[in-house]
Protein backbone atom coordinates (compact mmCIF):
# COMPACT_ATOMS: atom_id res chain seq x y z
CA UNK A 1 0.00 0.00 0.00
CA UNK A 2 2.61 2.54 1.19
CA UNK A 3 5.30 1.43 -1.45
CA UNK A 4 1.96 2.19 -4.07
CA UNK A 5 1.38 5.32 -3.04
CA UNK A 6 5.31 6.11 -3.07
CA UNK A 7 5.42 4.60 -6.63
CA UNK A 8 1.97 6.80 -7.66
CA UNK A 9 3.85 10.00 -6.39
CA UNK A 10 7.63 9.76 -7.27
CA UNK A 11 7.32 8.77 -11.24
CA UNK A 12 5.49 12.16 -12.11
CA UNK A 13 7.46 13.93 -9.53
CA UNK A 14 10.81 12.62 -10.85
CA UNK A 15 9.64 13.26 -14.48
CA UNK A 16 9.03 16.81 -13.78
CA UNK A 17 12.06 17.43 -11.56
CA UNK A 18 14.45 15.65 -13.74
CA UNK A 19 12.58 17.54 -17.65
CA UNK A 20 11.23 20.85 -15.74
CA UNK A 21 13.06 21.91 -12.93
CA UNK A 22 16.55 21.19 -14.10
CA UNK A 23 16.53 22.52 -17.03
CA UNK A 24 15.88 25.72 -15.55
CA UNK A 25 18.29 25.19 -13.07
CA UNK A 26 20.62 25.04 -16.20
CA UNK A 27 19.13 27.77 -18.12
CA UNK A 28 20.20 29.87 -14.78
CA UNK A 29 23.33 28.66 -14.60
CA UNK A 30 24.21 29.19 -18.19
CA UNK A 31 23.18 32.84 -17.73
CA UNK A 32 25.33 33.43 -15.26
CA UNK A 33 28.42 31.70 -17.31
CA UNK A 34 31.02 33.49 -19.72
CA UNK A 35 30.41 33.49 -23.48
CA UNK A 36 33.26 31.15 -24.91
CA UNK A 37 34.33 30.66 -28.96
CA UNK A 38 34.33 26.55 -27.77
CA UNK A 39 32.14 23.54 -27.98
CA UNK A 40 29.60 24.08 -26.20
CA UNK A 41 29.72 27.96 -26.40
CA UNK A 42 30.31 29.24 -22.92
CA UNK A 43 32.88 28.48 -19.62
CA UNK A 44 30.55 27.38 -16.70
CA UNK A 45 31.54 29.73 -13.62
CA UNK A 46 29.95 26.93 -11.85
CA UNK A 47 31.65 23.54 -10.90
CA UNK A 48 29.99 21.48 -8.56
CA UNK A 49 32.20 18.87 -8.92
CA UNK A 50 34.61 21.05 -7.00
CA UNK A 51 32.47 21.11 -4.13
CA UNK A 52 32.18 23.78 -1.31
CA UNK A 53 35.07 26.12 -2.38
CA UNK A 54 33.82 26.24 -5.95
CA UNK A 55 30.73 27.46 -5.12
CA UNK A 56 32.19 30.12 -2.80
CA UNK A 57 34.36 31.11 -5.80
CA UNK A 58 31.03 31.03 -8.23
CA UNK A 59 29.17 33.35 -5.63
CA UNK A 60 32.29 35.66 -5.37
CA UNK A 61 32.95 36.06 -9.31
CA UNK A 62 29.17 36.65 -10.32
CA UNK A 63 28.80 39.28 -12.16
CA UNK A 64 25.53 39.32 -14.37
CA UNK A 65 27.50 40.43 -17.14
CA UNK A 66 24.75 38.98 -19.42
CA UNK A 67 22.15 40.49 -17.64
CA UNK A 68 24.37 43.87 -18.19
CA UNK A 69 24.51 43.37 -21.57
CA UNK A 70 21.13 43.02 -22.07
CA UNK A 71 21.07 46.78 -20.92
CA UNK A 72 23.68 48.23 -22.92
CA UNK A 73 22.53 46.44 -26.79
CA UNK A 74 19.66 48.72 -27.87
CA UNK A 75 18.12 45.20 -29.87
CA UNK A 76 17.58 44.07 -26.25
CA UNK A 77 15.34 46.38 -23.88
CA UNK A 78 13.46 47.43 -27.75
CA UNK A 79 12.63 43.79 -28.09
CA UNK A 80 10.94 43.59 -24.61
CA UNK A 81 9.08 47.22 -25.23
CA UNK A 82 7.83 46.39 -28.47
CA UNK A 83 6.88 42.66 -27.50
CA UNK A 84 5.03 44.30 -24.11
CA UNK A 85 3.29 47.28 -26.70
CA UNK A 86 2.36 44.59 -29.30
CA UNK A 87 0.74 41.71 -26.81
CA UNK A 88 -0.97 44.51 -25.19
CA UNK A 89 -2.55 46.14 -27.99
CA UNK A 90 -3.46 42.40 -29.42
CA UNK A 91 -4.94 41.82 -26.60
CA UNK A 92 -7.02 44.38 -26.74
CA UNK A 93 -7.64 44.01 -30.24
CA UNK A 94 -8.86 40.69 -29.14
CA UNK A 95 -11.47 41.58 -26.50
CA UNK A 96 -13.06 43.53 -29.37
CA UNK A 97 -13.32 41.45 -31.79
CA UNK A 98 -14.24 38.10 -29.08
CA UNK A 99 -16.77 39.89 -26.99
CA UNK A 100 -19.26 40.40 -29.72
CA UNK A 101 -19.08 36.98 -30.74
CA UNK A 102 -19.22 35.49 -27.04
CA UNK A 103 -22.13 38.18 -26.41
CA UNK A 104 -23.79 36.73 -29.66
CA UNK A 105 -22.94 33.05 -28.47
CA UNK A 106 -24.60 33.53 -25.41
CA UNK A 107 -27.75 35.10 -26.43
CA UNK A 108 -28.29 32.65 -29.26
CA UNK A 109 -31.27 30.09 -28.97
CA UNK A 110 -30.21 27.07 -26.82
CA UNK A 111 -30.25 24.26 -29.38
CA UNK A 112 -27.18 26.70 -31.65
CA UNK A 113 -25.02 26.64 -29.01
CA UNK A 114 -23.47 23.74 -28.64
CA UNK A 115 -23.19 23.98 -32.36
CA UNK A 116 -21.43 27.18 -31.82
CA UNK A 117 -19.42 26.23 -29.20
CA UNK A 118 -17.60 23.71 -31.81
CA UNK A 119 -17.12 26.35 -34.28
CA UNK A 120 -15.21 28.12 -31.64
CA UNK A 121 -13.31 25.06 -30.63
CA UNK A 122 -12.36 23.30 -34.00
CA UNK A 123 -9.36 25.99 -34.69
CA UNK A 124 -8.46 25.19 -31.60
CA UNK A 125 -7.77 21.62 -32.73
CA UNK A 126 -6.28 22.43 -36.28
CA UNK A 127 -2.38 23.32 -36.81
CA UNK A 128 -1.74 26.74 -35.41
CA UNK A 129 1.07 26.72 -37.89
CA UNK A 130 -1.15 26.36 -40.32
CA UNK A 131 -3.95 29.26 -39.54
CA UNK A 132 -0.95 31.32 -39.33
CA UNK A 133 0.50 30.43 -43.17
CA UNK A 134 -3.54 30.66 -44.43
CA UNK A 135 -2.58 34.53 -44.08
CA UNK A 136 0.04 35.05 -45.89
CA UNK A 137 -1.40 34.40 -49.16
CA UNK A 138 -4.34 36.63 -47.86
CA UNK A 139 -2.30 39.62 -46.83
CA UNK A 140 0.71 39.45 -49.23
CA UNK A 141 0.86 42.21 -51.92
CA UNK A 142 -0.79 40.46 -54.93
CA UNK A 143 -3.13 38.54 -52.16
CA UNK A 144 -6.93 38.33 -52.20
CA UNK A 145 -7.37 41.48 -49.58
CA UNK A 146 -5.55 43.43 -51.81
CA UNK A 147 -7.43 42.61 -54.90
CA UNK A 148 -10.62 42.79 -52.90
CA UNK A 149 -9.88 46.27 -51.67
CA UNK A 150 -8.64 47.68 -55.47
CA UNK A 151 -11.73 46.08 -56.33
CA UNK A 152 -13.79 47.95 -54.37
CA UNK A 153 -12.33 50.76 -55.49
CA UNK A 154 -11.22 51.73 -51.97
CA UNK A 155 -7.43 51.55 -53.13
CA UNK A 156 -5.27 52.00 -56.37
CA UNK A 157 -2.39 50.67 -55.29
CA UNK A 158 -1.85 47.36 -53.50
CA UNK A 159 -0.82 48.16 -49.90
CA UNK A 160 2.01 46.38 -47.90
CA UNK A 161 0.44 44.53 -45.19
CA UNK A 162 2.77 41.27 -44.95
CA UNK A 163 6.01 41.31 -43.23
CA UNK A 164 4.75 44.24 -41.13
CA UNK A 165 3.23 44.51 -37.64
CA UNK A 166 -0.28 45.31 -38.77
CA UNK A 167 0.12 41.26 -39.91
CA UNK A 168 1.45 40.47 -36.94
CA UNK A 169 -1.16 42.14 -35.19
CA UNK A 170 -3.77 40.00 -37.63
CA UNK A 171 -1.94 37.01 -36.85
CA UNK A 172 -1.89 37.03 -33.27
CA UNK A 173 -5.97 38.41 -33.11
CA UNK A 174 -6.98 35.68 -35.13
CA UNK A 175 -5.05 32.63 -33.76
CA UNK A 176 -5.78 33.46 -29.66
CA UNK A 177 -9.66 34.71 -29.93
CA UNK A 178 -10.70 31.71 -29.25
CA UNK A 179 -9.14 31.79 -25.89
CA UNK A 180 -11.13 35.07 -25.34
CA UNK A 181 -13.97 33.91 -26.88
CA UNK A 182 -14.64 31.03 -24.20
CA UNK A 183 -14.24 32.35 -20.86
CA UNK A 184 -15.99 35.24 -21.56
CA UNK A 185 -19.06 33.02 -23.42
CA UNK A 186 -18.69 31.20 -20.38
CA UNK A 187 -19.47 33.69 -17.67
CA UNK A 188 -21.94 35.74 -19.84
CA UNK A 189 -23.51 31.88 -19.94
CA UNK A 190 -24.34 31.95 -16.73
CA UNK A 191 -25.70 35.86 -16.41
CA UNK A 192 -29.64 36.10 -15.05
CA UNK A 193 -31.23 37.75 -17.41
CA UNK A 194 -33.88 39.12 -15.08
CA UNK A 195 -30.92 41.05 -13.89
CA UNK A 196 -31.12 42.90 -17.03
CA UNK A 197 -35.29 42.94 -17.05
CA UNK A 198 -34.82 44.21 -13.43
CA UNK A 199 -32.65 46.93 -15.28
CA UNK A 200 -34.61 48.42 -17.40
CA UNK A 201 -37.67 47.85 -15.84
CA UNK A 202 -36.17 50.65 -13.55
CA UNK A 203 -35.21 52.80 -16.26
CA UNK A 204 -32.25 51.77 -17.53
CA UNK A 205 -31.73 51.94 -21.53
CA UNK A 206 -30.43 48.81 -23.07
CA UNK A 207 -27.26 50.25 -23.36
CA UNK A 208 -27.03 51.44 -20.04
CA UNK A 209 -27.95 48.02 -18.64
CA UNK A 210 -25.59 46.25 -20.75
CA UNK A 211 -22.19 48.75 -19.15
CA UNK A 212 -23.84 48.56 -16.02
CA UNK A 213 -25.20 44.66 -15.86
CA UNK A 214 -23.82 42.66 -18.33
CA UNK A 215 -19.71 44.32 -18.13
CA UNK A 216 -19.25 43.69 -14.41
CA UNK A 217 -20.35 40.80 -14.27
CA UNK A 218 -18.59 39.47 -17.09
CA UNK A 219 -15.06 40.86 -15.60
CA UNK A 220 -13.89 37.92 -14.37
CA UNK A 221 -14.04 36.08 -17.62
CA UNK A 222 -12.83 39.46 -19.56
CA UNK A 223 -9.66 39.42 -17.29
CA UNK A 224 -9.06 35.67 -17.60
CA UNK A 225 -9.36 35.80 -21.65
CA UNK A 226 -7.43 38.69 -21.91
CA UNK A 227 -4.57 36.78 -19.73
CA UNK A 228 -4.67 33.75 -21.92
CA UNK A 229 -3.81 36.07 -24.80
CA UNK A 230 -1.61 38.08 -23.05
CA UNK A 231 1.06 35.25 -21.89
CA UNK A 232 1.20 33.41 -24.68
CA UNK A 233 1.16 36.54 -26.95
CA UNK A 234 4.22 38.01 -24.98
CA UNK A 235 6.79 35.06 -26.29
CA UNK A 236 5.91 34.13 -29.83
CA UNK A 237 8.05 32.80 -32.03
CA UNK A 238 5.97 31.89 -35.44
CA UNK A 239 3.62 34.93 -35.73
CA UNK A 240 6.24 37.59 -35.92
CA UNK A 241 8.46 34.90 -38.07
CA UNK A 242 6.03 34.63 -40.56
CA UNK A 243 4.10 37.54 -40.78
CA UNK A 244 6.19 40.24 -39.26
CA UNK A 245 8.86 41.65 -40.96
CA UNK A 246 12.38 42.28 -40.53
CA UNK A 247 11.61 45.57 -38.39
CA UNK A 248 9.46 43.30 -36.21
CA UNK A 249 10.73 42.83 -32.92
CA UNK A 250 9.77 40.02 -30.51
CA UNK A 251 12.02 38.78 -27.94
CA UNK A 252 11.01 35.00 -28.77
CA UNK A 253 12.46 35.58 -32.29
CA UNK A 254 15.25 37.37 -30.72
CA UNK A 255 15.77 34.38 -28.47
CA UNK A 256 15.46 31.67 -31.07
CA UNK A 257 18.30 33.61 -33.10
CA UNK A 258 20.41 34.83 -30.24
CA UNK A 259 21.03 31.15 -29.93
CA UNK A 260 20.79 29.35 -33.34
CA UNK A 261 22.47 31.99 -35.67
CA UNK A 262 24.50 33.69 -33.29
CA UNK A 263 25.06 30.81 -31.10
CA UNK A 264 25.27 32.73 -27.84
CA UNK A 265 23.86 30.14 -25.30
CA UNK A 266 24.26 32.82 -21.82
CA UNK A 267 22.83 35.23 -23.55
CA UNK A 268 20.14 33.35 -25.00
CA UNK A 269 19.91 31.98 -21.52
CA UNK A 270 19.60 35.46 -20.14
CA UNK A 271 16.87 36.64 -22.56
CA UNK A 272 14.69 33.64 -20.98
CA UNK A 273 14.76 34.80 -17.43
CA UNK A 274 14.31 38.39 -17.89
CA UNK A 275 11.19 37.06 -20.06
CA UNK A 276 9.71 35.13 -17.08
CA UNK A 277 10.47 37.58 -14.39
CA UNK A 278 8.55 40.11 -17.17
CA UNK A 279 5.64 37.39 -16.95
CA UNK A 280 5.44 36.30 -13.54
CA UNK A 281 3.07 39.42 -12.72
CA UNK A 282 0.68 38.31 -15.09
CA UNK A 283 0.58 34.55 -14.38
CA UNK A 284 -0.02 35.66 -10.36
CA UNK A 285 -2.58 38.54 -11.27
CA UNK A 286 -4.31 35.33 -13.99
CA UNK A 287 -4.21 32.75 -11.41
CA UNK A 288 -5.48 34.72 -8.43
CA UNK A 289 -8.48 35.34 -10.84
CA UNK A 290 -9.09 32.33 -11.42
CA UNK A 291 -9.28 31.34 -7.47
CA UNK A 292 -11.29 34.29 -7.33
CA UNK A 293 -13.97 32.94 -10.22
CA UNK A 294 -13.42 29.69 -8.02
CA UNK A 295 -14.94 30.97 -4.74
CA UNK A 296 -17.57 32.69 -6.77
CA UNK A 297 -18.68 29.48 -7.89
CA UNK A 298 -19.26 27.68 -4.53
CA UNK B 1 -34.41 37.06 -22.38
CA UNK B 2 -32.86 34.93 -25.80
CA UNK B 3 -33.06 36.86 -28.36
CA UNK B 4 -31.49 37.10 -31.53
CA UNK B 5 -31.32 40.69 -32.52
CA UNK B 6 -29.73 42.30 -35.27
CA UNK B 7 -26.56 43.21 -33.45
CA UNK B 8 -25.80 39.41 -32.33
CA UNK B 9 -26.88 38.01 -35.29
CA UNK B 10 -24.07 40.44 -37.38
CA UNK B 11 -21.89 39.98 -34.48
CA UNK B 12 -21.67 35.78 -34.78
CA UNK B 13 -21.78 36.35 -38.79
CA UNK B 14 -18.57 38.75 -39.02
CA UNK B 15 -16.97 36.74 -36.09
CA UNK B 16 -17.42 33.46 -37.58
CA UNK B 17 -16.79 34.74 -41.33
CA UNK B 18 -13.44 36.27 -39.35
CA UNK B 19 -12.63 32.76 -38.10
CA UNK B 20 -13.58 30.33 -41.07
CA UNK B 21 -12.64 32.57 -44.16
CA UNK B 22 -8.76 32.18 -44.12
CA UNK B 23 -9.12 28.11 -43.89
CA UNK B 24 -11.61 28.37 -46.43
CA UNK B 25 -9.53 30.12 -48.91
CA UNK B 26 -6.81 27.73 -48.31
CA UNK B 27 -8.70 24.76 -48.92
CA UNK B 28 -10.17 26.85 -52.50
CA UNK B 29 -6.55 27.65 -53.64
CA UNK B 30 -5.27 24.21 -52.79
CA UNK B 31 -6.92 23.01 -56.26
CA UNK B 32 -5.88 26.07 -57.86
CA UNK B 33 -4.18 24.93 -61.08
CA UNK B 34 -1.88 27.89 -61.50
CA UNK B 35 1.38 27.59 -59.23
CA UNK B 36 0.82 31.29 -58.30
CA UNK B 37 -0.83 31.39 -55.02
CA UNK B 38 -2.99 34.36 -55.80
CA UNK B 39 -4.46 33.65 -59.27
CA UNK B 40 -6.88 31.23 -59.90
CA UNK B 41 -5.78 29.38 -63.10
CA UNK B 42 -8.79 26.70 -62.95
CA UNK B 43 -9.63 23.41 -61.22
CA UNK B 44 -7.33 20.94 -60.73
CA UNK B 45 -5.75 18.35 -57.87
CA UNK B 46 -2.39 18.40 -59.27
CA UNK B 47 -0.67 19.39 -56.22
CA UNK B 48 -2.17 16.32 -53.92
CA UNK B 49 -0.81 14.27 -56.39
CA UNK B 50 2.75 16.44 -56.65
CA UNK B 51 2.73 16.45 -52.85
CA UNK B 52 2.16 12.20 -52.44
CA UNK B 53 5.47 12.54 -54.51
CA UNK B 54 7.60 14.54 -52.01
CA UNK B 55 9.38 11.80 -50.14
CA UNK B 56 10.58 14.82 -47.42
CA UNK B 57 7.00 15.43 -46.84
CA UNK B 58 6.26 11.87 -46.06
CA UNK B 59 8.88 11.01 -44.03
CA UNK B 60 8.43 13.97 -41.52
CA UNK B 61 4.81 12.95 -41.58
CA UNK B 62 5.87 9.09 -39.90
CA UNK B 63 8.36 10.97 -37.81
CA UNK B 64 5.37 13.08 -36.45
CA UNK B 65 2.87 10.23 -36.14
CA UNK B 66 5.11 7.70 -34.39
CA UNK B 67 6.54 10.80 -31.80
CA UNK B 68 2.72 11.90 -31.45
CA UNK B 69 1.43 8.18 -31.05
CA UNK B 70 4.04 7.61 -27.72
CA UNK B 71 4.21 10.77 -26.61
CA UNK B 72 -0.12 11.49 -26.22
CA UNK B 73 0.71 7.72 -24.42
CA UNK B 74 2.84 8.20 -21.86
CA UNK B 75 1.72 11.83 -21.49
CA UNK B 76 -1.57 10.22 -20.03
CA UNK B 77 -0.13 7.95 -18.22
CA UNK B 78 1.89 10.36 -16.65
CA UNK B 79 -0.61 13.21 -16.11
CA UNK B 80 -3.50 11.03 -14.70
CA UNK B 81 -1.03 9.58 -12.34
CA UNK B 82 -0.05 13.28 -11.30
CA UNK B 83 -3.98 14.30 -11.37
CA UNK B 84 -4.77 11.53 -9.14
CA UNK B 85 -1.78 12.29 -6.85
CA UNK B 86 -2.89 15.75 -6.78
CA UNK B 87 -6.23 15.57 -5.95
CA UNK B 88 -6.34 12.00 -4.09
CA UNK B 89 -2.58 11.94 -2.75
CA UNK B 90 -3.50 13.99 0.97
CA UNK B 91 -0.44 15.56 1.58
CA UNK B 92 3.20 14.30 1.13
CA UNK B 93 6.52 16.37 1.05
CA UNK B 94 6.95 18.71 -1.86
CA UNK B 95 3.36 18.95 -2.79
CA UNK B 96 3.68 22.28 -3.79
CA UNK B 97 5.89 22.14 -5.77
CA UNK B 98 4.52 19.42 -7.21
CA UNK B 99 1.30 21.36 -7.96
CA UNK B 100 4.02 24.43 -9.26
CA UNK B 101 5.29 21.98 -11.72
CA UNK B 102 2.22 20.56 -13.38
CA UNK B 103 1.00 24.28 -13.27
CA UNK B 104 3.53 25.99 -14.97
CA UNK B 105 4.64 24.49 -18.37
CA UNK B 106 1.08 25.61 -19.44
CA UNK B 107 2.07 29.07 -19.21
CA UNK B 108 5.71 28.92 -19.56
CA UNK B 109 6.71 30.42 -23.36
CA UNK B 110 7.31 27.58 -25.60
CA UNK B 111 10.74 29.16 -26.59
CA UNK B 112 11.80 28.57 -22.90
CA UNK B 113 10.35 25.44 -22.70
CA UNK B 114 12.20 24.54 -25.85
CA UNK B 115 15.61 26.05 -24.73
CA UNK B 116 15.69 25.01 -21.29
CA UNK B 117 15.22 21.08 -22.29
CA UNK B 118 17.77 21.04 -25.09
CA UNK B 119 20.40 22.61 -22.69
CA UNK B 120 19.70 19.59 -20.23
CA UNK B 121 19.84 17.16 -23.18
CA UNK B 122 23.22 18.93 -24.52
CA UNK B 123 24.09 18.41 -20.86
CA UNK B 124 23.54 14.54 -20.04
CA UNK B 125 25.04 14.04 -23.86
CA UNK B 126 21.49 12.68 -25.33
CA UNK B 127 21.44 12.68 -28.81
CA UNK B 128 19.06 14.81 -30.54
CA UNK B 129 16.39 12.88 -32.52
CA UNK B 130 13.26 11.41 -32.27
CA UNK B 131 13.71 10.27 -28.58
CA UNK B 132 14.39 13.86 -27.20
CA UNK B 133 11.03 15.12 -29.31
CA UNK B 134 9.21 12.27 -27.35
CA UNK B 135 10.91 13.00 -24.33
CA UNK B 136 10.00 16.80 -24.53
CA UNK B 137 6.64 16.41 -25.78
CA UNK B 138 5.97 14.13 -22.87
CA UNK B 139 6.44 16.42 -20.65
CA UNK B 140 4.86 19.51 -21.78
CA UNK B 141 1.35 17.40 -22.52
CA UNK B 142 1.08 15.42 -19.29
CA UNK B 143 0.16 18.79 -17.46
CA UNK B 144 -2.55 19.34 -19.93
CA UNK B 145 -3.96 15.48 -19.37
CA UNK B 146 -3.37 16.33 -15.15
CA UNK B 147 -5.13 19.70 -15.59
CA UNK B 148 -8.30 17.82 -17.70
CA UNK B 149 -8.36 14.69 -16.00
CA UNK B 150 -8.28 16.42 -12.34
CA UNK B 151 -10.71 18.62 -13.41
CA UNK B 152 -13.30 15.30 -13.44
CA UNK B 153 -11.83 14.18 -10.63
CA UNK B 154 -12.78 16.98 -8.46
CA UNK B 155 -16.19 16.59 -9.48
CA UNK B 156 -17.04 12.85 -9.05
CA UNK B 157 -18.98 11.92 -5.79
CA UNK B 158 -16.48 10.08 -3.56
CA UNK B 159 -18.48 7.84 -1.95
CA UNK B 160 -18.54 5.26 -4.86
CA UNK B 161 -15.13 4.85 -4.17
CA UNK B 162 -15.43 4.05 -0.22
CA UNK B 163 -17.91 1.80 -1.00
CA UNK B 164 -15.93 -0.16 -3.15
CA UNK B 165 -13.20 0.06 -0.44
CA UNK B 166 -15.55 -1.09 2.04
CA UNK B 167 -17.12 -3.86 -0.09
CA UNK B 168 -13.48 -5.18 0.13
CA UNK B 169 -12.03 -3.87 -3.10
CA UNK B 170 -7.97 -3.06 -2.68
CA UNK B 171 -7.24 0.39 -3.47
CA UNK B 172 -5.69 -0.96 -6.83
CA UNK B 173 -8.95 -2.88 -7.70
CA UNK B 174 -11.09 0.21 -6.71
CA UNK B 175 -9.90 2.31 -8.99
CA UNK B 176 -9.47 -0.16 -12.13
CA UNK B 177 -13.07 -0.87 -11.75
CA UNK B 178 -14.63 2.25 -10.19
CA UNK B 179 -12.52 5.21 -10.46
CA UNK B 180 -10.95 4.47 -13.94
CA UNK B 181 -14.51 4.08 -16.04
CA UNK B 182 -15.84 7.65 -14.35
CA UNK B 183 -12.61 9.69 -15.28
CA UNK B 184 -12.78 7.62 -18.32
CA UNK B 185 -13.91 10.22 -20.97
CA UNK B 186 -11.80 12.95 -19.22
CA UNK B 187 -8.42 10.56 -19.89
CA UNK B 188 -9.50 10.04 -23.70
CA UNK B 189 -10.07 13.92 -23.98
CA UNK B 190 -6.75 14.35 -22.48
CA UNK B 191 -4.52 11.49 -24.96
CA UNK B 192 -6.73 13.99 -27.71
CA UNK B 193 -5.21 16.89 -26.40
CA UNK B 194 -1.83 15.47 -26.08
CA UNK B 195 -1.92 14.04 -29.42
CA UNK B 196 -3.09 17.19 -30.89
CA UNK B 197 -0.48 19.08 -28.82
CA UNK B 198 1.92 16.83 -30.38
CA UNK B 199 0.90 17.07 -33.71
CA UNK B 200 0.82 20.64 -33.70
CA UNK B 201 4.10 21.60 -32.04
CA UNK B 202 6.89 23.68 -33.91
CA UNK B 203 8.95 26.11 -31.38
CA UNK B 204 9.98 23.00 -29.01
CA UNK B 205 10.07 20.66 -31.77
CA UNK B 206 12.83 22.74 -33.33
CA UNK B 207 14.87 23.38 -30.41
CA UNK B 208 15.24 19.32 -29.25
CA UNK B 209 15.18 17.71 -32.96
CA UNK B 210 18.07 16.34 -34.98
CA UNK B 211 18.97 16.86 -38.51
CA UNK B 212 17.24 12.95 -38.87
CA UNK B 213 14.18 13.66 -37.12
CA UNK B 214 12.38 16.57 -39.06
CA UNK B 215 8.34 16.46 -37.84
CA UNK B 216 5.92 17.75 -39.97
CA UNK B 217 5.93 21.12 -38.68
CA UNK B 218 9.46 21.66 -38.93
CA UNK B 219 9.16 20.82 -42.21
CA UNK B 220 5.97 23.13 -43.20
CA UNK B 221 7.58 26.30 -41.68
CA UNK B 222 11.09 25.75 -42.84
CA UNK B 223 9.19 25.83 -46.82
CA UNK B 224 6.61 28.17 -45.83
CA UNK B 225 9.30 31.05 -44.73
CA UNK B 226 10.23 31.02 -48.18
CA UNK B 227 6.57 31.81 -49.35
CA UNK B 228 3.37 30.25 -50.11
CA UNK B 229 3.20 26.86 -52.55
CA UNK B 230 0.48 25.02 -53.53
CA UNK B 231 1.48 21.89 -52.22
CA UNK B 232 1.59 23.22 -48.81
CA UNK B 233 -2.19 24.20 -49.21
CA UNK B 234 -2.99 20.78 -50.42
CA UNK B 235 -1.19 19.60 -47.20
CA UNK B 236 -3.14 21.97 -45.13
CA UNK B 237 -6.33 20.68 -46.53
CA UNK B 238 -5.53 17.03 -45.85
CA UNK B 239 -4.61 18.05 -42.22
CA UNK B 240 -7.66 20.36 -41.78
CA UNK B 241 -10.01 17.70 -43.10
CA UNK B 242 -8.87 15.34 -40.46
CA UNK B 243 -9.35 17.55 -37.74
CA UNK B 244 -12.85 18.22 -38.74
CA UNK B 245 -13.52 14.34 -39.30
CA UNK B 246 -11.59 13.76 -36.12
CA UNK B 247 -13.46 16.83 -33.92
CA UNK B 248 -16.77 16.04 -35.47
CA UNK B 249 -16.74 12.19 -35.00
CA UNK B 250 -15.62 12.69 -31.08
CA UNK B 251 -18.45 15.14 -30.28
CA UNK B 252 -21.03 12.70 -31.91
CA UNK B 253 -19.06 10.20 -29.87
CA UNK B 254 -19.78 11.81 -26.86
CA UNK B 255 -23.25 12.93 -27.33
CA UNK B 256 -24.37 9.57 -27.85
CA UNK B 257 -22.98 8.11 -24.74
CA UNK B 258 -24.47 11.45 -22.39
CA UNK B 259 -27.86 10.25 -24.06
CA UNK B 260 -27.34 6.43 -23.22
CA UNK B 261 -26.28 7.74 -19.55
CA UNK B 262 -29.37 9.75 -19.36
CA UNK B 263 -31.45 6.85 -20.45
CA UNK B 264 -29.68 4.37 -18.01
CA UNK B 265 -30.62 6.47 -15.33
CA UNK B 266 -34.55 7.23 -16.13
CA UNK B 267 -34.29 3.44 -16.69
CA UNK B 268 -32.80 3.13 -13.07
CA UNK B 269 -35.06 5.90 -11.62
CA UNK B 270 -38.22 4.09 -13.10
CA UNK B 271 -37.29 0.55 -11.68
CA UNK B 272 -36.21 2.31 -8.26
Amino acid sequence: MNFRRFFLISVPYVWLLILFLIPFGIVLKISLSDTALAIPPYTPTLDLAGGWTSIKEFFSQLDFENFAFLTTDDLYWKSYLSSLKIAFLATFLCLLVGFPIAYGMANAPDEWRPTLMMLVILPFWTSFLIRVYAWMGILSQEGLLNQFLIWLGVIGEPLTILNTNVAVYIGIVYTYCPFMILPIYSTLEKLDGSLLEAGEDLGCSRTTAFWLITVPLSKSGIIAGCFLVFIPALGEFVIPTLLGGSGTLMIGKVLFEEFFSNRDWPVASAVAIVLLLILIIPIVLYQRNEQKMMEAEQ
Amino acid sequence: MRRLTWFNTTSLTLGFAFLYLPMVILIIYSFNESRLVTVWGGFSTKWYGELMKNEAFLDAAVVTLKVAFASSIAATVLGTMAAYVLVRGGRFFGRTLFSGMIYAPLVMPEVITGLSLLLLFISIGLDRGIITIVLAHTTFSMCYVSVVVSSRLVSFDRSVEEAALDLGCTPFDAFRSVTLPIIAPAVISGWLLALTLSLDDLVISSFVAGPSSTTLPIKIFSSVRLGVSPEINALSTILIGLVTIGTISASLASKRAVKKRQQEEQMAEQAA
